[in-house]
């Protein structure tokens, strides 16, 4: 069933990843990330932390409050590159 | 139910008596761990302060380059190379290699000139760089827009990896040879005894006949807890990840002039970094900045106008470790015997861990030396020899 349960719908993490991962001995959210890829999708975490976070603490038996969130990353959203891009007004130009 | 790998990592308390004990768990450390339990030794104890991969190592952009400006640098990325390729066969992990090549851009043409004498060494070593005309960079890489750029030559045989599992292959590799590879385990003090060193960490004491600083660009604080000044400084490098694309782009592209760098990842993200100038810090800075953002999006645009509709999801930095001539530093610590230094890499230790590792832990178990440890001793600062190495780039 653990591996039916998605976690992290950007890149189809499942529980059983994360049973894994634990198994591996990767037990910290940023190791837990780093060995499944979870929240490096489009959500870069948003919506799958917490999910992850969760089945950590229970598998490890671990408090959730123990359990740190991995570092979040600029930008809030994914945005397209050309909006950083200096001396361009991205609303007038096409590429 | 499926099989689980064993931990890399150990939750045993800390053992009291080492042979050797290498602090940093990055690609240097554990790679020097694996190549040391190759030669049998494994009485072998690695300190990380944080996670495996949390330093530079599992920040960088997993280019592994054999393009270099000398003969033994060349020679040995070739070996690096090498050693990539047969890695997911030899020691079990995937580490998604693909030899893709790197393709370098110059906007500078008296930097093609420059580089004619550099190709020709490469070519003398067997490395079969060689300079594209328009066309053919137009037919490797149709996407880019080259019209701002005054030549390019190219090496197919160049790679990137992905550098995660680069070091829980090693990591792994090594603990089942019974090295103990402790995380969340600094080292925050070093005695010196007649017969080795005392470390201090959190979870207890070890005593290790020999101690290697493998700590990158926090080797200066580890070298000064036996009182020793090393000549290196961190800077912080930024690098960025879009969302995935189908696979299109085939070499890690970069513009020698900027630094700009970027490739695809086997996961279809663009990866990349730009040089920026960095005020000198004596620690590590590790923040993002929007700055960055705007040189690498500007950078990217420029050199391949369709990424400026890819969204960038990340960005994130990781330490250089930087040494006045860019080179590292390797070999016994004058003045402390017992104390061995695999610093100073300057942004180039992963891709050179997998051989300098190699060739290390030859000279630590008697086997014959190689000529890097002369060419990288700490004592060339103090005797004016310094390494002419002019492929640094990022």
């Amino acid at each position: 069933m653990a591996g039916k349960i998605i976690l992290c719908r950007c890149e189809d993490v499942t529980a059983r990843d994360v049973e894994k991962a634990v198994a591996t001995g990767f037990s910290d959210l940023e190791e837990v990330k780093r060995y499944t890829g979870f929240g490096t999708g489009p959500c870069q975490g948003k919506e799958c932390l917490r999910n992850v976070a969760l089945a950590i603490a229970r598998v490890t038996g671990r408090d959730l409050s123990e359990l740190h969130p991995f570092t979040s990353r600029p930008p809030l959203a994914p945005t397209e590159l050309k909006f950083f891009v200096r001396g361009r007004d991205p609303s007038t130009q096409k590429d | 139910m499926s099989r689980h790998l064993p931990p890399p990592t150990s939750s045993a308390p800390l053992r009291a008596e080492t042979e050797v004990a290498i602090i940093g768990g990055g690609i240097m450390g554990l790679a020097l761990a694996y190549n040391l339990s190759e030669h049998g030794v494994t009485d072998v104890v690695v300190l990380e302060g944080k996670h495996l991969a949390w330093g530079a190592s599992g920040r960088n952009g997993g280019g592994i380059r054999q393009q270099w400006s000398t003969e033994m640098n060349i020679r040995l990325m070739q070996e690096s190379v090498d050693i990539c390729a047969r890695f997911a066969q030899e020691l079990g992990t995937n580490v998604w290699m693909r030899q893709g090549g790197y393709l370098f851009l110059c906007r500078d043409s008296s930097m093609l000139a420059r580089m004619e004498a550099v190709i020709a060494l490469q070519n003398r070593c067997d490395v079969p760089t060689r300079v594209l005309s328009s066309a053919e960079v137009m037919t490797l890489v149709p996407e880019l827009d080259i019209r701002a750029y005054a030549g390019a030559w190219y090496n197919p045989t160049d790679a990137i990896v992905f550098p995660w599992p680069f070091l829980w292959g090693y990591a792994r590799a090594a603990a089942r040879r019974g090295v103990e590879i402790h995380t969340f385990t600094p080292v925050t003090a070093i005695e010196r005894g007649p017969h080795g060193f005392t470390l201090d960490t959190p979870k207890g004491t070890v005593r290790a006949r020999r101690v290697i600083n493998a700590a990158g660009a926090w080797s200066p604080r580890v070298a000064r807890l036996v009182g020793l000044e090393l000549p290196t400084w961190p800077t912080r490098h930024e690098i960025l990840s879009t969302e995935p694309l189908k696979p299109f782009l085939k070499p890690m592209v970069s513009v020698i002039d900027t630094g700009l760098y970027f490739s695809q990842s086997l996961r279809g993200e663009i990866v990349g970094g730009i040089t920026l100038p960095e005020p000198r810090h004596d620690q590590v800075q590790l923040g993002s900045r929007l700055e960055f953002l705007e040189a690498m999006a500007a950078g990217l645009y420029q050199a391949m106008p369709r990424l400026g509709n890819v969204k960038v999801v990340r960005q994130w930095a990781g330490p250089y470790d930087l040494t006045p001539d860019n080179s590292p530093i390797v070999g016994e610590a004058p003045g402390v015997p017992g104390f061995y230094l695999c610093s100073g890499f300057v942004g180039h230790g992963f891709m050179m861990a997998p051989v300098v590792a190699k060739h290390y832990a030859l000279h630590l178990t008697g086997g014959p030396t190689h000529p890097f440890f002369q060419k990288w001793r700490l004592r060339r600062f103090a005797d004016g020899d310094l390494v002419r190495e002019s492929m640094i780039v990022g």
